[in-house]
């Protein structure tokens, strides 16, 4: 405790120099914060997804329909113990930057696949005596301000009713929340059998298939067997794990985990770099007093001690106040307006971080320390004399 | 400790070799010094004699190619290095020409490195800084940071930095070599002072007869060897 002052002092010595290499950490460590709350935001769904869950779509594309009558020949397949469905409605509220998932479903159907959306039972019985009757996710309630009661109209992209007539208004009869972190709070929820027999077209037709397996180990060969079902039918299917459907949605747009390490990298090495040049500088700049230090008495290892402190200070200062002000930044919610619902900083990249902190901190000033602690004394203030 | 008959530094047979490429220089050959306690010793000769690598081997700042050096009688040219470092943070007290004191901490905390090693308290520390302080008249600028005094001033603190733990031996390279006339006799007063009054070892290294002759003692070193005067 007694050196802290002295490392202190050092690190004040170039106001200048040490506030831009704090700033470049700090800057590296938001952007950290940031790329991993995104990365989490667009694989969520990969870490909540059911093991137990599998997700049946067209084997062309998800955007293909599938029969509607495929549930029943679903249920029949061998390890599978429940099935329902659900469509994407793609309708817009108000303006288009609201976007928010809105699912037509079997209100019973979804919510038994889905234990992990907790809906209070009033509230569920509410909205299976009303057909026009949605829930949504607590998020985009608080989102918008919605309460049970409330008329929301929602202009379809692509699915009109009453010949041509876009608007479709539903009840909201109920809010749902997550049973766990992680879990989707955004999705808006409304009946298919209303929507059914409203639309104007492909009535009968369904977005995807969602099962549940008796034994997830076995829910390869269950995929399988769909499949195998539905093989040279006019809608052939593809069936995968949940876990394997969200991947490949999320990573539409290229391996999101991959994209942001390469980013990361390139950020951590530059900084690597900047943090390890003022070391090596601030060192050099100072033979002579690290001499004089060695010269009254302190060691090789103390005087490696101070400079190696030094450079985790300056990553630590850096580092901690760059992972504070993410986490916080982070912690008032999606700065997209709702793109990324499930914003937030994980625990573990916190621990991430802060395990990057003190990495950075050793790895720039371990050759800087090296050099003081092999400084010879009678040398160096030969070159001072 | 000095020895039965008051040496507290022994030089034997002192030799030390540098290489520069493949050329060997000799700068100090087989020397010969006792410094008895108490003593104040002022070392002269021209530049590039060996005068502050004999400084620095009594020091334990740099080690003798060959020889034996012995203060306070202990083989120092034996120590290994740590040991040696906590030798020198016990026994050896150092002032140099351009004062080194650390520009980014006050007199007070200049003075108070030394301490840092040892296993005084806070308190403690203060109190010898502020005695240290005292000793060389600088009480009053105890706050003050290296670039707010004058040289005279600052080889005062460097004095006092090196006195602060009351050392064996105290090592001056060239003490007044970046002062006006007026802050060196100032500061060969206060070597003085703590020679006479507080019975300090001291080894002077000059090339000013005027301060050379504050000292009880002077040798003259030139191509490597001691004489008691100067060699022509």
């Amino acid at each position: 405790m007694k050196f802290a002052r002295l490392v202190w002092a050092n690190l004040k010595r170039k106001k200048v120099r040490t506030l831009l290499t704090l700033a470049s950490i700090f800057v590296a460590f938001v952007l950290y914060g940031y790329l991993a709350a995104i990365r989490t935001a667009l694989s969520a769904g990969v870490d909540v997804a059911g093991a137990d869950r599998l997700v049946v779509r067209h084997k062309v594309s998800i955007i293909q329909l599938l029969p509607a009558s495929y549930e029943a020949d679903i249920e029949k397949v061998e390890g599978v113990a429940d099935a329902t469905y659900s469509t994407w409605f793609g309708g817009i509220y108000q303006e288009p930057r609201n976007f928010f998932p809105q699912m037509v479903v079997n209100p019973e159907e979804y919510l038994a696949m889905y234990p992990e959306f907790v809906l209070p039972k009033e509230q569920k019985d509410e909205w299976l005596r009303t057909r026009t009757g949605a829930v949504v996710g607590r998020t985009t309630a608080n989102r918008f301000g919605w309460k049970a009661g409330d008329k929301i109209p929602i202009q379809a992209t692509f699915w009109s009713h009453g010949g041509g007539n876009k608007i479709w208004e539903f009840d909201l009869v109920g809010i749902y929340d997550g049973a766990k972190d992680g879990v989707d709070t955004t999705q808006f929820l409304f009946r298919f059998d209303y929507f059914d027999e409203a639309r104007d077209n492909v009535r009968g037709w369904v977005g995807w298939y969602i099962v549940k397996v008796e034994d997830p180990a076995h829910a390869d060969a269950v995929a399988r067997a769909i499949d195998e079902t539905f093989a040279n039918s006019p809608a052939e299917t593809k069936a995968e794990t949940e876990g394997a459907f969200v991947r490949a949605f999320a990573e539409q747009i290229g391996n999101i985990g991959a994209i942001m390490q390469a980013i990361l990298s390139a950020v951590f090495f530059t900084i690597l770099l900047v943090a390890g040049n003022t070391m090596a500088q601030s060192v050099r700049e100072r033979t002579g007093e690290l001499a004089v230090l060695k010269a009254v008495g302190f060691t090789d290892g103390q005087v490696l001690s101070l400079v190696l402190a030094e450079a985790l200070g300056i990553a630590a200062l850096g580092g901690f106040a760059g992972l504070a002000l993410s986490y916080f930044l982070i912690s008032l919610g999606d700065p997209t307006g709702g793109n990324l619902p499930l914003f937030f900083f994980p625990t573990r990249d916190v621990i991430v971080g802060a395990a990057i902190v003190v990495f950075l901190g050793f790895a720039t000033g371990f050759f800087p320390a090296l050099q003081a602690g092999r400084l010879r004394i009678a040398d160096a203030l030969r070159r001072l004399a | 400790m000095s020895d039965a008959n008051g040496t507290l530094v022994r030089v034997e047979k002192v030799s030390k070799t540098f290489k520069r490429g493949a050329e060997e220089i000799h700068v100090l050959d087989g020397l010969d010094l006792s410094l008895q306690k108490g003593e104040f010793l002022a070392l002269m000769g021209p530049s590039g004699s060996g005068k502050s690598t004999l400084l620095n081997i009594i020091g334990g700042l740099d080690s003798p190619t060959a020889g034996a050096v012995s203060v306070d009688g202990e083989r120092i040219d034996r120590l290994s290095g740590r040991k040696l470092a906590a030798w020198r943070a016990r026994h050896i007290g150092l002032v140099f020409q351009f004062y080194n004191l650390l520009p980014v901490l006050s007199a007070e905390r200049n003075v108070e490195l030394p301490l840092l090693l040892t296993r005084l308290s806070g308190g403690q520390r203060k109190k010898h800084v502020a005695t240290a302080l005292a000793v060389v008249g600088l009480s009053h600028r105890e706050k003050h940071y290296p670039r707010e005094l004058s040289g005279g001033e600052q080889q005062r603190v460097g004095i006092a930095r090196g006195i602060v733990t009351d050392p064996t031996l105290l090592l001056c390279d060239e003490p007044t070599g970046d002062l006006d006339r007026k802050s060196g006799d100032e500061v060969l007063d206060l070597l003085g002072a703590l020679n006479r009054e507080h019975g300090k070892t001291i080894i002077m290294v000059t090339h000013d007869p005027h301060a050379a002759a504050r000292a009880s003692r002077k040798l003259y070193l030139d191509k490597g060897r001691l004489s008691q005067e100067p060699i022509a």
